[in-house]
């Protein structure tokens, strides 16, 4: 792979999240309401002092300078204030961001180590018992909203069985062994719910990425040498059938997302979306606009990440 | 596989079984699932269509005497906080829970539709733009900006179109506007590829005019994985609603959709089960039957798909 694929990456990678700025930026500018609220209404406001406070803010200019403005501030990492929590926006995302990566990250570990062996066996025989009874839990996994999974397992393992907690705290008191097993603990739940749902969706990818290999000459050739037919599965035929994985692991990102803004707001994991839920509650304005940009900035940046491992892993692609 | 496909009219006639949408339906019927699913989901479309005919209870019926009852005949899925059937609420709640997913649906289709069919025809720099919406599109995450979107757009809607009016109108073109990428890339992709086949050009050389190419002799042939793919998004847009509902983002209290319901049975999960599994179930079961149907559908009419 040459530096050139990743400087081509990058070049698409760019302007995609300058277009999400802009689509952020209209969706603002277009909505009702007035920046300086309160003050408009006021009768005690002179007309006058509104207007100088207009100039000031450079509210009356035209629309591309105001967006060229607020891009500017973004970049600079000037973000604005939370109205609620008196806190810079930028300081709040760093301190809620760890929880949102750790809770998806394990959760999409959990997904892959669960659909990766389901998947490729279901394809190695095709339409047996095993490949229609892994076919039916994942499109359950996958029709099960989020929101509901977390209930159900709420409902069983913490009110009915009373194993796990069912609020996540941060204030964990113990030390030691005693803070990771209650750390383990209150995580098993959204991590879960969070990976079986993506669990369901990855099967289904793994067994047709295997059925499109197995399928190819090589593979053939292959067993016609007489290789047992495990390892031609784990070393010619898983190999190759993952490389298109990792894109729709990647592409998935977005869905991903707006799982984990249900999950912690049913486990009260305070993650960004928790942040983004109750900054809505609140009219927050800034918080809002703040976790919308930084958790599309995210997918972006991952899906440069997959293209460039994908690049890396099969260097046909960074040919083309 | 190509040539197989033909039939000469004179054996059309003799053989009237072997017509594409009877082929299609006895394909379908081989998924036991699919054929399952759409049984379920009749029932449910049922459902909440005659229901209120059936169930003549009020659904904001409070009475406090029969608050959080489980399940007894009076009130055959228990009773609310507020001593409000649930039953009652699930079936009208059904109905826009489910006229949302329909409508979002069209939405989608028809911008996927006319992005895709545009993209396919024109190829080009329009082509190359188009396509790149879409992924800029797909990358963004949806369920922030459709928050953020209702967040700053409802309260302007309401007092336009009513509370009930300017919600639904809002969330159907929310979730449709986010949804048409994966339509405008498979209409795309089907444009590309039938443009340059021997029977359009046949009717390019007969003087058919661009519109009457594309909605005669393409738009028909692209038409299969388009219908498969707006079978599944019917399912997300159910799920993308009833999300919202449950954030408490959505419809307001006074609109029970299944996700509402939900949410407003989430505290109580300890006294009143059964008041979140209703729900939960109902919106489960209607997306696991939409997507058996979908995947019927594509084996049907899509036989050369493996998946």
């Amino acid at each position: 792979m040459s530096r050139d694929y990743i400087f081509r990456r990058l070049l698409i990678a760019l302007p995609s999240i300058l277009g999400i700025s802009v689509v952020l930026f209209t969706v603002l500018a277009l909505a009702p309401g007035d920046p300086l609220g309160e003050l408009v209404t006021n009768p005690n406001v002179p007309a006058e002092v509104r207007l100088a406070l207009r100039a000031k803010f450079g509210l009356d200019d035209p629309v591309y300078v105001r967006y060229l403005r607020w891009l500017v501030s973004m970049l600079q990492g000037d973000w604005g204030f939370s109205f609620v929590s008196r806190v810079d926006v930028d300081r709040l995302i760093l301190q809620r961001l760890p929880t949102t990566v750790a809770v998806i990250g394990a959760s999409q570990i959990l997904a892959i180590c669960v659909a990766i062996p389901v998947g490729v066996l279901a394809a190695a025989k095709p339409y047996s018992l095993f490949d229609q009874v892994a076919n039916t839990f994942a499109f359950i996994g996958f029709s099960l909203p989020t929101f509901f999974t977390g209930l159900l397992l709420i409902l069983v393992f913490s009110v009915q069985l009373d194993w796990l907690p069912f609020v996540y705290t941060t204030e964990i008191r113990a030390t030691g062994w005693g803070y990771v097993w209650a750390q383990v603990r209150q995580s098993i739940m959204p991590v879960t719910v969070l990976g079986l749902f993506q669990a369901g969706t990855l099967v289904r990818y793994v067994r047709s990425s295997v059925l499109e290999v197995i399928k190819l000459d090589y593979v053939t050739t292959a067993r016609s040498k007489g290789i047992g037919e495990r390892k031609v599965l784990r070393i010619h035929v898983v190999r190759n059938a993952l490389i298109p994985v990792i894109t729709l692991i990647a592409l998935q990102l977005p869905i991903v997302f707006s799982g984990a803004i249900v999950t912690e707001q049913i486990f009260r994991v305070p993650g960004i979306g928790s942040l983004l839920i109750s900054a809505m509650l609140a009219n927050d304005t800034p918080v809002i606009m703040g976790v919308t940009f930084v958790s599309s900035c995210l997918v972006v940046f991952f899906n440069f990440l997959a293209d460039v491992i994908y690049g890396w892993l099969d260097p046909r692609i960074a040919f083309r | 596989m190509a040539g197989s496909t033909h039939a000469s009219p004179s054996a059309e006639a003799a053989a009237p079984a072997f017509s594409p949408g009877r082929d299609a339906w006895r394909r379908f019927r081989k998924h036991k699932l699919a054929v399952a699913g759409l049984v379920v989901l009749c029932l449910l479309v049922l459902g909440v269509v005659l229901g209120p005919f059936l169930w003549r209870v009020a659904i904001n019926d409070i009475d406090f005497s029969a608050q959080l009852k489980p399940p007894s005949p009076a009130h055959p899925f228990g009773t609310d906080d507020l001593g409000q059937d649930i039953l009652a609420r699930l079936i009208y709640g059904g109905r826009i829970s489910l006229a949302v997913g329909l409508a979002a649906m069209m939405v989608a289709s028809f911008v996927g539709i006319l992005v895709g069919a545009t993209a396919g025809m024109s190829r080009g720099r329009i082509d190359a733009f188009l396509m790149w919406l879409a992924d800029l599109f797909l990358s963004l995450p949806q369920l922030p900006l459709l928050l953020l979107i209702i967040y700053l757009f409802r309260d302007s809607l309401k007092s336009v179109l009513g509370p009930e009016g300017g919600v639904f109108i809002m969330v159907v073109a929310v979730i449709g506007g986010l949804r048409w990428m994966p339509v405008a890339r498979l209409v795309r992709a089907q444009f590309l590829g039938l443009r340059e086949k021997e029977f359009v050009e046949a009717a390019r050389a007969l003087g058919a005019s661009r519109i009457r190419l594309v909605i005669r002799h393409i738009m028909p042939n692209a038409i299969g994985p388009v219908i498969v793919a707006g079978t599944i998004d019917v399912a997300n847009a159910i799920i993308a609603e009833s999300t919202l509902s449950f954030l408490g983002l959505g419809f307001p209290p006074d609109i029970p959709t299944w996700g509402r319901v939900l949410f407003d049975a989430k505290d109580y999960l300890d006294v009143a089960a059964y008041w979140a599994l209703f729900p939960g179930s109902l919106i489960f079961l209607a997306v696991l039957s939409i997507n058996f149907v979908g995947d019927g559908l594509r084996d049907a009419l899509d036989p050369r798909r493996v998946l």
